[in-house]
């Protein structure tokens, strides 16, 4: 990157560190936290989406769709989180193609599930093997997305519902009294209402949700974790003009101190975020205010 | 091969006994319930160990972030936001690189680059930190009166702590500490997702799960097999702190009891 770093044998300690850190292998480092931050950006809005729907599903008056939002909502509080990601990736893979299986080959014979293989005809194939490598790599980083959006979900849909029957009854029965019908209680009471008091539920998962994007590493997406790893195991001088020993325990150092000052952040903006909405409450009446000030 | 055989060939297998590969071909269903629910063996000795070792600290933790001394307070305040600030997976990460290095200086640390020392270490440390601030919470939370009361008894020290602070401390974080102890237990499903090396193909049931899972292409079995088992062992653990709680609440009438509800979980 910068022209001392021609000749890396004879530098002093500070620029050969700067040299070091600048290689373009690094520079997989630095790009693989924009995909974290990528990941939060995309996994909070369709989390939030899921969790809604879920939330609206539970309160349902028909029975069946209120087991479903239920079941949604609890099944993923009892089994570890982790064993969700390890399913819903292999999962919705093989979904998606079976799908695109039935659309494309209807007249493929032999059952898909041979043995230990899961076979489908090779234009269902997701992403195609003539597919270019970019395409595999985003391939697989939206199913990542998309597993966390659905684990998250259930904890947003758990979050929302409380939040949804925090909100007071006579807010509601003031509305029916007005001759609001029931659907438009839920647009222009409910749901207005309900964000004050989904916002502490929801800053907890948001902290949760960071400190759980080290997990794309196991969905077998290139991200810090894989980098921090590579990077840091032994080189020799054979292979690179920067050899050093495992260094592995200084990169993951790095990786703690980095998600350390994250959720940091993240806590002073959430909490100021709180005040400002605690402020903003007197337009919203006196009953909320005083909820919230609590 | 009878169900019977699989269960005495691989009942123990994540412990090393029993057979020594792990099956290659012609998985039965009860291959895949015996292999994970003896993998269940290292979930329960490191949330049981963890939980029970981290209690300790937890209170001292709890104790030294409400302490008048600057030092104390700190120190215990900084474990806490450590523990508590960063993802687990990283600090499994962090830890087994550290005991690698270590190692070659101290040979006597060796064992703690191992799972069943180093991993048990990582969660002892993490599930004090969480516990630690619940406990500090409901430090913060006694009612004056209750302190007055044995004030005015002519209680001090550590009569007091033990008679009066720290039950009703308990009592207060109960709630919280259940949930906090089912975390613990859904945590330890990580250990071997992070470096800490499965020696001999001993892992725990996701470990196990994730094998069948790789080896036959289709998650629709282990994976619902491994949930059952964590549902049930969930069951228990609520079951067993429901039991506690009713103790610690005794001398309340019925009502007054504080109630176990499942909260939103905490992913570390």
């Amino acid at each position: 990157m910068f022209e001392f770093c021609a000749n890396p044998e004879n530098l002093s300690e500070f620029s050969w560190l700067s040299c070091y850190l600048t290689t373009p292998k690094h520079m997989n480092l630095f790009y693989s936290v924009g995909t974290v931050l990528l990941l939060l950006l995309l996994t909070a809005p369709t989390a939030l989406l899921f969790g809604f729907g879920g939330a609206v599903m539970a309160r349902s008056k028909i029975l069946l769709i209120r087991l479903i939002g239920n079941g949604y909502i609890s099944i993923v509080r009892g089994v570890p989180d982790i064993a969700f990601f390890l399913f819903f990736v292999i999962a919705i893979d093989q979904f998606l193609e079976w799908t695109r299986h039935k659309i494309f080959c209807p007249e493929w014979s032999e059952p898909i599930r041979q043995g230990n293989d899961f076979v489908v005809c090779t234009i269902a194939k997701l992403p195609l093997n003539s597919s270019p490598q970019w395409i595999h790599e985003i391939y697989g980083f939206l199913l990542a997305v998309f597993t966390f959006a659905i684990v998250f979900g259930a904890f947003a849909a758990n979050v929302l519902y409380g939040a949804m029957r925090a909100v007071p009854k006579a807010q509601i029965e003031t509305a029916v009294s007005f001759g609001m019908t029931d659907r438009q209680v839920f647009r222009r009471i409910l749901v207005p209402q309900m964000w004050v008091f989904a916002l502490p539920g929801l800053g907890n998962l948001w902290m949760i949700l960071i400190k759980a994007t080290p997990l794309l590493f196991l969905l077998g997406v290139e991200d810090i974790v894989y980098w921090a790893r590579e990077l840091g195991g032994t080189k020799t001088a054979k292979f690179t003009s920067y050899p050093h020993g495992d260094w592995r325990v200084w990169y993951f150092l790095g990786l703690l101190v980095f998600y350390l000052a994250f959720t940091r952040v993240s806590e002073a903006v959430i909490d100021t975020l709180m005040k400002t909405l605690s402020h903003g409450t007197d337009t919203l009446g006196g009953n909320l205010q005083r909820q919230v000030g609590r | 091969m009878t169900c019977l055989d699989i269960i005495a060939d691989y009942g123990l297998r994540s412990i090393g006994l029993g057979e020594r590969l792990l099956p290659r071909s012609d998985f039965t269903l009860c291959h895949q319930f015996t292999l994970i629910g003896s993998g269940m063996i290292w979930n329960i000795y490191f949330g049981t160990l963890a939980l029970t070792s981290g209690f300790i600290l937890a209170t001292l933790l709890a104790l030294g972030k409400a302490s008048k001394n600057f030092y104390v307070r700190k120190l215990s305040g900084w474990f806490i936001f450590i523990f508590r600030g960063s993802p687990l997976f990283i600090q499994f990460f962090f830890a087994y690189f550290l005991f690698l290095s270590l190692k070659q200086n101290f040979t006597f640390l060796s064992p703690l680059t191992s799972a069943w020392a180093g991993a048990l270490f990582v969660l002892f440390c993490n599930t004090a930190a969480y516990s630690g601030e619940i406990f500090y919470g409901a430090l913060q939370a006694i009612p004056k009166s209750d302190l007055e009361a044995a004030d005015a008894y002519g209680m001090s020290g550590f009569s007091r702590f033990r008679r009066i602070v720290w039950p009703t401390m308990l009592r207060l974080a109960w709630p919280a500490y259940t949930n906090e102890a089912i975390f613990l237990f859904h945590a330890t499903t990580l250990v071997f997702f992070s470096s800490f090396p499965a020696w001999q193909q001993r892992g725990d049931a996701l470990y196990y799960a994730n094998y069948f899972a790789d080896k036959t292409f289709n998650p629709f079995i282990p994976y619902p097999i491994l949930a059952g088992y964590f549902i049930f062992l969930t069951l228990i653990l609520i079951g067993l702190f429901g039991l506690a709680n009713r103790k610690l609440n005794i001398h309340l009438p019925k009502d007054k009891h504080t109630k176990i509800k499942f909260r939103i979980r905490l992913i570390r």
